[in-house]
């Protein structure tokens, strides 16, 4: 909403394509972007002309870490479609890294685009004509409401629920602390500085928890690929079907029946799953098979969870073995199938590969142990092992950033606390952080403390 | 200079003498204009019709940019002052607020003593029944007599006489103060302009009898020594320094309450208007926080050579019988003689996001309301609304550029702002929490930031105006010498570092590196490096507050640069709202209710979204160009 802000945002539609592109307008898009492109050659965005394209890598300015290989598009002021400094970044298509682009934007320094507002830029600083305008403040409404509904959609139940929580312990604090400045001569006593750090302490971890639930909520919201393998015939396609609950894949009991990579989109506990079914790693007998093994080991490379299938009723042959081995570098689950024929292997042969509380045993055909099996997917895949349903998973950059935001305030409160720095500037961080969580559930104004205040102490003389 | 002449045009009318009024015409006059200050009883301007202090916390804020910008109350107050506190020393260097308790007689002569050297400036005596209008502009005033006083510009300052009316238990009469006519007919003149008004109640508690107070059982409650004045300009303190008192209800008090609230006209319904849950009267507080075993009430003396004294904590409307009785229950009080009792009054005023950001109505031009009839309470909040008054009305009169502070300039501006922008449900006051750049507003700081505003409108005369500029650059130097000169690291220095307790200093740390420690004030900083101090106190008080908060200023300066972008961009005042597609029939509403003057105003409105700002953005650069 600031015109002087620097503001970023993909630029390309959602979803997988070829190139993605990100955005970044405003004073300081040049400044940005030199900390985080480095271009061939060693030169930054600072060097480069107007209306220039260049080949280099987006990389984190504080880590150092490779993002992409970028093309950067430089086009300054008033050259460019917002009349501002413009700098473009044509990534590799995909979600995730544009995503982990846009943090490392918003952690140097600009901020996330509102709806519509490359547009809006573009009108008031004179880009576009006035019969523009009317397509401008649709354009605005429209992107505002479909905002507005994702985010409520986003917000409902349980995350709603822990933001209200958050908010709710933030303000009883700052009651407390504006109440003994405004206050300090009415004869109450108030918060003490140790009984403020704890609090603050309190609400900084749960503000920090919802921050490390991001990256399930990125699983949740974009989901992810996991791979069966196992030798042939042990039941992977019956296993991807009963998942499925369809009968996808063609299930034969002749070995290397399954020849392609296919797949499956199921929901596993909420969370969306691409499921491979792969050709398996047999030593391959021609040339179908040996392409369906180079696959699989393609498949095996991209997927982010393994689920790595024996068969239950025959002892370990080295087949087994080598897939038992892929288990040590991988994300893995171990799935004993057939489960419902006389067993042929023990626990004790599988000790070393994997731990016990991955291991389930299943039968694809009576359905045994596939509750089991979700379980143990989600419980994988997602680090903080929470249960999606509840939904306290921050799935939007946005309300990322605006916690991240919020963090930081709180921190830099514990820091100040510490260091016996005056009430007001505490109350100045916890507004920050107020005002953050305002911006994901609706907002706080200083009306609403001073409410609270009159509600909770005996003031005045 | 008072003359009696009713055939005389003046450029600017103060009608009623409180403090707003007061600061209204001293500015308007020392601006040059022709000014009248027209009140009902010459004695009583400057009164302080309720409590016998000026400032306290947010107050005091008030006071010292009143007197930055040449206003009067600050330099008022420390010639009459009997005893100076600084509040919230406990607190950081923002929040920290001056009160003093003022000898009331002396307060009222000092100022009116003021206001009849000051050119340019009659005092009339008289009533304002009308405000008489040409084309929608003013065009003079109607006192009760019938006579007719023209000018280009009137200012109403009329306190609580729009239609006062006292309750004292269930009895009510017509009142602007305890034994003052209320102005009966102002107010509905006002109506037929087409200004919505609206009902306020405020209460004051019995005045006792020094001679019946048991000081000897209360506990003393000193002021500082040597106090400090609030006025930039003011060297010394005049008046000998007294003590105050502190005291408590206790359960029998509140019984006597509780067994006659069937006799309270606040808790029988008697009383319509809305009163400020800030200062609560005394049966307020024991209905509702009932578990709270007593409540302090502060004894302060009115005065030097008054038997008055004011009871503060005991604001009341009960019957005098009962005030006469839950009195005695009090320590120290048990003796105590009424002088006054206590009352609520209930008021008229005019909810102010009817008036522009100068004050002036939006209905009547040349027309500016300041003080009570906005809906506020306090001396401080009145006088501040004065003189900003006062100021615009002399600068539209010369087709100048309005002086608006905003919020991120003075607590001023956050008080003109929240008037206009908000609907206040009761009287308002100002408080720190108000102040988004509280870092930035400080008390201690009010004169670098107004000084210049103060001293280009001609309000601050040229000797003061000189001292500001020296103690100005002094502490531009003194920051400079602090950034750069980097201590000696002796074994003598490090010695005394490691009796404070410093570890881990940087070899090449600065005195303002030092200063930064949270180990460490000016002066500690000056004994470690063995370094001479500056000689004037308040430089040294800025070197340390702006080294060592300098962290958070400089996050508020960047909260106020975006704050200014949003606030530079206007509203014409006729901007059609209804040709904006896409506005919920919420804000749509809203906006038209208030016509806020800028994107930034409108963005504090209760209820209006970013997205709608957007759009109004937009479209205010479309019938921008559309004019063009």
């Amino acid at each position: 909403m600031n015109a002087g802000d620097t503001i970023c945002a993909v630029a390309t539609p959602p979803g997988e394509g070829g190139i993605g592109i990100i955005r970044l307008s405003g004073e300081k898009s040049i400044d940005i972007a030199s900390a985080v492109f480095v271009g061939s050659g060693g030169r930054t965005v600072r060097d480069y002309k107007t209306h220039t394209l260049h080949h280099g890598e987006l990389r984190a300015p504080d880590t150092g870490e490779r993002i992409d290989e970028v093309l950067v598009a430089v086009m300054k002021a008033p050259r460019s479609y917002t009349c501002e400094d413009v700098v473009e970044f044509h990534c590799h298509g995909g979600p995730l890294v544009l995503r982990l682009g846009l943090e490392v934007l918003i952690r140097s320094g600009a901020r996330l685009a509102e709806p519509g507002e490359f547009t809006k830029r573009a009108f008031l600083n004179g880009r576009l004509d006035l019969a523009q305008a009317e397509a401008v403040i649709d354009l605005i409404q429209a992107r505002s409401q479909t905002g507005l509904r994702v985010a409520l959609e986003q917000l409902r139940g349980a995350l709603s629920d822990e933001l209200g929580r958050i908010r709710e312990g933030l303000t009883r604090l700052l009651v407390e602390i504006e109440a003994g400045i405004d206050f300090s001569d009415e004869g109450i006593t108030f918060i003490s500085p140790k009984a403020l750090a704890a609090g603050v302490g309190k609400v900084a971890e749960r503000v920090d928890r919802l921050i490390r639930t991001a990256e399930d909520g990125r699983i949740v919201r974009e989901g992810v690929t996991v791979a069966l393998v196992g030798r042939p015939n042990v039941g992977k396609s019956s296993l991807l079907n009963a998942l499925a609950r369809a009968d996808r894949a063609i299930v034969t009991p002749i070995p290397g029946t399954t020849r392609d990579v296919l797949e499956e989109f199921v929901n596993v506990r909420g969370i969306p799953v691409r499921l491979q079914d792969t050709a398996g790693l047999r030593e391959a007998q021609d040339v179908v098979e040996r392409e369906g093994v180079r696959r699989t080991h393609d498949a095996l490379a991209r997927a982010e969870l393994v689920l790595a299938v024996l068969d239950g009723s025959a002892p370990l042959d080295p087949e087994d073995r080598r897939t038992l081995e892929l288990l040590q570098e991988k994300s893995a689950v171990l799935v004993v199938n057939k489960a419902d024929l006389p067993p042929r292997v023990e626990p004790a042969d599988l000790k070393g590969f994997v731990e016990p509380r991955r291991i389930v045993w299943t039968s694809a055909t009576t359905g045994a142990g596939l509750d089991e099996l979700r379980d143990a997917i989600r419980d994988t895949v997602l680090r903080q092992g929470l249960e999606p349903s509840e939904g306290v998973l921050i799935t939007h950059l946005r309300h990322r950033s605006a916690l991240e935001r919020a963090k930081t305030s709180l921190d830099q409160a514990l820091v100040s606390i510490q260091q016996h720095m005056a009430a007001e500037c505490i109350a100045a961080d916890l507004r920050v952080a107020i005002n953050a969580i305002g911006e994901i559930i609706g907002e706080t104004t200083t009306d609403d403390i001073l409410d609270r205040i009159f509600k909770e102490f005996c003031i005045g003389k | 200079m008072i003359i009696r002449a009713h055939d005389d045009r003046f450029d600017v009318i103060v009608v009623g003498g409180g403090h707003a009024g007061c600061e209204a015409a001293l500015a308007a006059a020392r601006m040059g204009a022709r000014t009248a200050l027209l009140t009902m009883e010459e004695d009583k301007i400057a009164q302080m019709s309720c409590n016998p202090a000026i400032g306290g916390i947010a107050k005091g804020h008030l006071v010292k940019e009143i007197d930055a910008l040449g206003g009067e109350m600050g330099r008022n107050t420390d010639k009459t002052g009997i005893q100076f506190r600084m509040l919230n020393t406990r607190n950081g260097p923002a929040v920290r607020s001056l009160r003093a308790q003022c000898d009331k007689k002396q307060y009222r002569l000092a100022m009116q003593a003021t206001l009849r050297e000051q050119p340019d400036l009659t005092i009339y005596r008289g009533t304002v029944d009308r405000i008489e209008t040409v084309g929608g502009r003013v065009s003079g005033v109607v006192t009760g007599a019938g006579a007719r006083l023209a000018a280009t510009a009137v200012i109403l300052t009329t306190g609580t006489f729009l239609k006062g009316l006292i309750h004292v238990g269930l009895n009510h009469f017509p009142a602007g103060r305890a034994g003052e006519d209320a102005a009966e007919h102002l107010s509905d003149c006002m109506r037929e302009f087409g200004f919505e008004v609206g009902r306020l109640k405020t209460g004051t508690p019995p005045r006792l009898d020094r001679d019946t107070i048991a000081f000897s059982v209360l506990t003393p409650q000193p002021g500082d020594d040597p106090p400090s004045p609030f006025s930039f300009r003011t060297e010394r303190i005049p008046m000998p320094q007294v003590c105050c008192h502190l005291t408590y209800t206790n359960a029998e008090t509140h019984r006597i309450i509780q067994d006659n609230l069937d006799r309270s006209p606040m808790f029988t319904g008697v009383i319509e208007g809305t009163g400020p849950r800030y200062c609560p009267s005394i049966e307020d507080k024991v209905v509702r926080f009932a578990d709270k075993p007593r409540h302090q009430i502060f004894i302060e003396p009115e005065g030097l050579d008054t038997h008055e004294f004011y009871p503060n904590g005991i604001s009341t409307s009960l019957p005098v019988d009962v005030q006469a009785a839950f009195l005695k229950t009090i320590p120290g009080l048990e003796r105590a003689r009424m002088l006054k009792p206590g009352y609520a009054v209930e008021y008229d005023y005019i909810p102010p996001r009817q008036l522009h950001p100068t004050m002036e109505t939006k209905r009547v031009e040349g027309l500016f309301h300041a003080g009570q009839i906005n809906g506020t309470s306090g001396y401080e909040e009145a006088a501040a609304q004065g003189l900003m008054a006062g100021i615009n009305a002399v600068l539209k009169i010369r087709g100048q550029a309005p002086c608006i502070l905003d919020r991120s300039e003075a607590y001023i501006g956050v008080l003109i702002d929240d008037l206009i922008t908000k609907d206040a449900r009761e009287p308002y006051r100002m408080f720190t929490s108000r102040a988004e750049y509280r870092l930035l507003l400080r008390q201690d700081n009010a004169d670098l930031r107004l000084t210049d505003t103060g001293y280009r409108l001609g309000l601050i005369p040229e000797s003061g105006y000189r001292m500001f500029c020296e103690k100005r650059d002094a502490i531009a130097r003194e920051r400079e010498r602090f950034r750069t000169i980097r201590p000696k690291q002796t074994s003598e220095f490090l010695a005394r570092a490691e009796a404070l307790g410093l570890q881990s200093l940087g070899a090449a740390i600065t005195l303002e590196g030092l200063l930064r420690r949270p180990e460490l004030d000016y002066e500690a900083v000056i004994g470690l490096a063995a370094v001479e101090g500056h000689p004037d106190a308040a430089v040294r008080e800025q070197v340390e507050i702006q080294a060592k908060y300098e962290g958070y200023i400089h996050r508020q300066s960047h909260d106020v640069d975006n704050f200014k972008r949003l606030e530079s961009r206007r509203i014409p005042p006729d901007f059609d709202y209804t040709s904006v597609k896409g506005f919920s029939r919420e804000v749509l509403e809203k906006l038209q209710r208030v016509r806020p003057h800028s994107l930034g105003q409108a963005s504090r409105i209760e209820g209006v979204t970013p997205a709608a700002i957007s759009l109004l953005q937009v479209s205010l650069e479309r019938s921008r160009r559309n004019a063009a």
